[in-house]
């Protein structure tokens, strides 16, 4: 029924896969990206009403009766603001992993054992 | 091997969690509570045809203002990690020329990607787009020259006077509102006339606060671009 429900829930599943197994951390970073997908998939899947058109009130029956034909505008702000935090994320994670191999000369994670007990 | 382990039964976990939640997943049938209000208030009230830019910008116009604070955050965040010292020699690697064919390219298409980011983020109010969406696609014409041009530099001190401007000015018409109609109009777009509805030049401020939101993605983004190429 929910289909795109279920292939949110799927990217996140690959995403944090990713996250947990990948050594290399352009990989974390790129795996994080996938869970961000995934989540914003999901909500924007929350939002659909069945035989309803986008929010964008282009013919006068539409702007008579928005709220019977159009499909729910709120997740998809959202979601809006999530991609572009999510990209600030992904730039500043990024940054990140240039200055650690700057340090190290290396992009493996297991090399990097300053904070792990 | 038993980290593999570790990881695969945790992720067995979270999909029987997420099973669990999409087994709870009823279907939307109406629009209820603030959705609908939105709905039915958006077009007449605030004149926007695109009920999500109306959302966006001025029903939750606060939330936006934080959301270009975040992007701001982070854009200096990867100048500050990615600043290099003076000392460093610029280009240590040799560095080769882009082929022809990207280089012709790039002459042809860098003003058509501009214009189109700016038809974006004008028609935010109409269509589906908006000043982030046309912000992007600026910093994506900003990539490719940078792509083409190995010696490309951006001119610094311009975009750094557009970002603060268009910053400090979305500030302003936000304080507008409240000066010209009153407490609890933060970013009211209603400062300047709705005009006809459907017409480019309509929805109060709204196209002029996704401009100013729109150059001032475009440039952050076009300079997280050029810190990041610095290396």
């Amino acid at each position: 029924m929910n289909t795109i429900h279920i292939l949110g829930f799927i990217l996140m599943l690959i995403g944090f896969w990713g996250m947990l197994t990948q050594k290399n951390m352009i990989k974390i970073v790129l795996a994080m990206a996938i869970v961000e997908t995934g989540v914003q998939l999901v909500m924007v899947a929350f939002g659909f009403i069945k035989g309803r058109t986008a929010p964008i009130l282009d013919s006068p029956e539409l702007v008579k009766n928005a709220a019977n034909l159009i499909v729910d505008p709120v997740p998809q702000s959202l979601v809006l603001t999530a991609i572009v935090i999510g990209v600030a994320v992904n730039a500043l994670m990024l940054a990140f992993v240039i200055k650690l191999y700057q340090k190290k000369k290396t992009l493996s994670i297991t090399e990097y054992k300053d904070l792990k007990w | 091997m038993i980290k593999k382990m570790f990881a695969f039964i945790l992720l067995m976990f979270m999909a029987i969690m997420f099973y669990a939640l999409n087994s709870n997943i009823t279907e939307n049938k109406e629009l209820f509570g603030v959705a609908r209000s939105y709905a039915e208030r958006g077009a007449g009230e605030l004149g926007t045809q695109n009920i999500v830019t109306s959302i966006v910008v001025t029903y939750r116009g606060f939330d936006t203002l934080g959301e270009v604070s975040v992007l701001f955050i982070a854009a200096t965040g990867v100048a500050v990690l990615l600043r290099r010292k003076e000392e460093e020699a610029p280009g240590k690697r040799s560095k080769r020329q882009s082929s022809e064919i990207l280089q012709t390219g790039t002459k042809l298409l860098t003003p058509i990607i501009i214009m189109f980011g700016v038809y974006i983020f004008i028609n935010g109010h109409l269509s589906p787009g908006g000043g982030f969406q046309g912000g992007a696609v600026i910093a994506s014409a900003v990539l490719l020259l940078f792509l083409s041009d190995i010696n490309y530099e951006i001119n610094h001190s311009l975009f750094n006077i557009i970002e603060s401007f268009s910053g400090a000015f979305y500030v302003v018409i936000g304080l507008l509102g409240l000066i010209l109609l009153g407490a609890n109009n933060f970013l009211d777009n209603r400062i300047l006339p709705l005009g006809e509805f459907g017409a480019i030049l309509s929805a109060g401020a709204i196209p002029v606060i996704y401009s100013l939101i729109g150059l001032k993605v475009g440039t952050e983004l076009a300079s997280i671009i050029d810190n990041m190429k610095r290396d």
